[in-house]
């Protein structure tokens, strides 16, 4: 369902990632690990279409289509989901509106029916009470005076309510107390299926203890130098990364 | 344009960029010669049918206008007006009352219809006999129009059921006929006739405007609103809007406003006067849509328009609303004479320029009752090459104790071709009072858009959003079904503005 062939990409004319190949099949969960400034949010950018992310050689095909050639809401309504390292805040804009308006855009690119508000409320609160976020988070402005944690929180409850085909999953589970942590998961695993991809960025096993992945690779300097099954990622919480950084 | 939710999907079904409202209704009308000049003043008084002191009046405004220059100090600019070059006066001259929908003229219905304003109050305001005896369709909450077309008001709707509580809401030109009384003792009595340049020319040519006393006590059932539309060609358009809101009264008016789409600029000065005695309430909303003029700054209405509100009674309260989306030029300063002790005035603004609009706007707000209070909320924003001038006055006399004032001026820029400028002035003579400006300028972030299209929102929707974020704490004041077309009318405005 996805890919990466092969993809350089630069930033500010500083290449960044250098050659990264990567395929994930439907239903498939990769994780990918590695050091600081390795690219791996970068990559997420890439995938996601951010202006400035330049792609210099290389592909990727996504459901068979070429989606560097798509614009970023054309990425979001086919089904790619980024779950942002650091959520923005949108000042007046409620956090309703938001996912409403959201979700009647993904709705529209599938031909299903626009949901009312009424609708969206109801959708919304129950998928709420299972990640345990308060009713008044909706009222909100999107981000604004959330806590690292609520931000999470409300990235999970887009992705949940949006679901997508492929979720990048951006260090979601960075600053996150235990609870939080599984609230992350059990998201995850609540859209597992043949229909959902995931690539989870992270620097942590505990993660992946509760979201066991198909596949883990290690990124560094641009390049997936590693791959292996979830034992990996223990190997890694052993080790540190770089052992394999020195190997590689 | 009205205060209702039809609207929003005229307004949603058209997807092309652009000016919804360019539209020319083909309809015949009566003109006075073109040109100002004393007769023609008079023409319009006659054309009235005025009573002699109205005609004084306006003779008196008109000897003061030829007297005065017109002001250079606001941040805008603009070729020199030829006011020897248009009409002031051009009205409709359908007369007879039609007996259905079927007798009134089609491009009139059309009109209304492309204005989105509902079947039931389009049939009230062709004056079909008998259209108003009725409830509005789908129980759905009536809403008082006076449609002001051109130079005359073409009809008010719910008259006798507002009739019922003693409100009366008609034309100005039918009040001075129906209420002399009540209209001489307020008219000129919050802007006076020489008041400045284009108020005195107001005065001087007036045409039509609404009319609204809310007698004491009474809280007034429905929104009214007054919708203004400059249909013919090299026409100014100068309505007189008086509001006065009796003791222990309540009242909520909106007015909107469009014009055709041309190349020649037409001149737009209003005047409004509200007055608010005892324990009186005024909310005055307006959404300011007339042509903007095109991408590179041809035509476009100039709209020089002056409204104030007189906070006469103790308690008394006005709250200005603005949405400022159209016009070439915008000249307006909204203001609140506070002098009720513990009076309040309000102004929620926000203006958008976009390609070449200047805007330069903003209130006043005089504080001379003891514990009068002032809040001042100013959104604007710039796109395009577009320039934002908010301009403001708080004055407090010595005699204000314990006033107080918020103001808070914010200025989102979209591209880098736009300017914003923020011009408050504080003028405060009084130890016990306390004035508090804050102001901040932004531009909508890259990571803002991004997260939004990373949403699946196209970009235009995005910065719409954000936008309309940006504005919430103005657009919250608006009636509900004033906010939602507000909204939309925000984002079509910047259409083009990015990518
Ligand atoms: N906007 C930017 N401009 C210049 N360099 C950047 C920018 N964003 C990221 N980088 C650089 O790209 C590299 C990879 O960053 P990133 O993808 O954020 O790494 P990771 O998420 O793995 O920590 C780092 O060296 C970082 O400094
Ligand atoms: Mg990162």
């Amino acid at each position: 369902m996805l890919k990466i062939e092969n993809l350089h990409a630069t930033v500010d004319g500083k290449p960044i990632l250098k050659g990264l190949s990567l395929s994930i099949a439907p239903g498939e969960i990769h994780a990918i690990m590695g050091p600081n400034g390795s690219g791996k949010s970068t990559l997420s950018y890439v995938l996601a279409g951010r202006e400035g992310y330049e792609v210099t050689e290389g592909s990727v095909t996504f459901m068979g289509q070429d989606l560097l050639a798509m614009e970023p809401e054309e990425r979001a309504v086919a089904g790619v989901f980024l779950a942002f390292q650091a959520p923005v805040e949108l000042p007046g804009v409620g956090n309703a509106n938001f996912l409403r308006t959201a979700l009647n855009a993904v709705r529209r690119a599938k031909g299903e029916a626009e949901v009312d508000a009424i609708q969206f409320l109801k959708l919304a609160r129950a998928r709420m009470k299972v990640l345990n976020m308060p009713d008044d988070m909706l009222k909100r402005p999107v981000n604004v005076g959330f806590s690292g944690g609520e931000k999470k929180r409300n990235e999970m409850l887009q992705m949940a309510m949006l679901s997508p085909k492929l979720a990048l999953l951006d260090e979601t589970d960075s600053g996150l107390d235990i609870d939080a942590l599984k609230m992350v998961a059990d998201t995850v695993n609540s859209l597992r299926g043949p229909d959902f991809s995931a690539l989870v960025i992270t620097h942590y096993q505990r993660l992946l203890n509760h979201i066991v992945p198909d596949h883990v690779h290690v990124l560094s300097a641009g390049r997936i130098i590693r791959s292996g099954g979830p034992e990996l990622a223990q190997e890694l919480e052993a080790t540190g990364y770089a052992a394999s950084v020195a190997a590689a | 344009m009205p205060a209702v939710t039809e609207t929003l999907e005229t307004v949603q079904s058209v997807t092309e960029g652009g000016y919804k409202w360019g539209f020319e209704t083909d309809i015949e009308m009566e003109f006075a010669p073109k040109g100002l000049n004393e007769d023609i003043v008079r023409f319009i008084s006659a054309k009235k049918n005025e009573p002699a002191w109205l005609l004084e009046w306006r003779l008196k405004a008109f000897a003061m206008w030829k007297k005065m220059e017109e002001p250079t100090w606001a941040a805008v600019s603009y070729p020199k007006i030829d006011y020897q070059d248009a009409y002031y006066y051009a009205a409709p001259t359908q007369k007879v009352k039609p007996k259905s929908l079927d007798e009134v003229d089609p491009e009139l219905l059309k009109t209304y219809a492309k204005l989105g304003i509902p079947l039931k109050e389009q049939a009230i305001l062709a004056g079909v006999e008998g259209a108003g005896d009725t409830p509005a369709d789908g129980g759905r909450m009536p809403i008082a129009v006076d449609a002001v077309f051109d130079s005359v008001s073409v009809a008010t709707s719910y008259k006798e059921r507002l009739a019922k509580d003693g409100i009366i809401f008609c034309a100005i030109s039918e009040a001075v006929q129906e209420h002399p009384e009540l209209v001489r003792q307020y008219l000129g009595t919050v802007v006076p006739q020489g008041d400045n340049y284009f108020a005195a020319l107001n005065s001087a040519v007036f045409t039509d405007g609404s009319f609204v006393y809310i007698p004491k006590g009474v809280r007034c059932p429905m929104e009214l609103s007054t919708y203004f539309r400059i249909n013919a060609k090299s026409t100014g358009q100068f309505e007189r809007t008086l509001i006065i809101a009796d003791e222990g009264s309540t009242v909520s008016y909106l007015e909107g406003c469009t014009a055709p789409q041309r190349d020649e600029n037409q001149l737009h000065a209003a005047v409004v006067e509200l007055v608010a005695l005892d324990d009186a309430t005024i909310k005055y909303s307006t959404v300011q849509n007339w042509y903007p003029g095109d991408a590179e700054g041809r035509g476009g209405i100039y709209n020089f328009v002056t409204k104030r509100a007189d906070c006469r009674g103790a308690r008394s309260k006005v709250s200005w609303t603005q949405v400022e989306t159209g016009s070439a030029i915008t000249w307006k300063y909204p203001s609140c004479i506070l002098r009720g002790d513990d009076s309040v005035g309000e102004f929620y603004s926000v203006a958008i320029t976009n390609n070449r609009q200047q805007a330069d706007t903003g209130t006043k707000m005089f504080h001379i009752g003891r514990n009068t209070r002032s809040t001042i909320v100013s959104k604007g924003i710039s796109a395009g090459r577009g320039q934002n001038t908010y301009r403001g006055l708080v004055r407090i006399s010595p005699k204000a104790a314990g006033a107080r004032n918020f103001t808070q001026c914010d200025s989102l820029l979209i591209g880098d071709e736009c300017g914003a400028h923020t011009v408050p002035y504080i003028e405060n003579r009084c130890m016990s009072a306390k004035v508090e400006h804050e102001a901040t300028t932004s531009r909508i972030a890259e990571d803002q858009l991004f997260y939004c299209r990373q949403r699946g929102l196209s970009e235009e929707d995005a910065v719409g959003l954000i936008v309309n974020g940006f504005c919430r704490e103005v657009l919250k004041e608006l009636p509900m079904e004033f906010a939602v077309e507000a909204q939309k009318l925000l984002q079509i405005s910047l259409e083009g503005s990015v990518g």
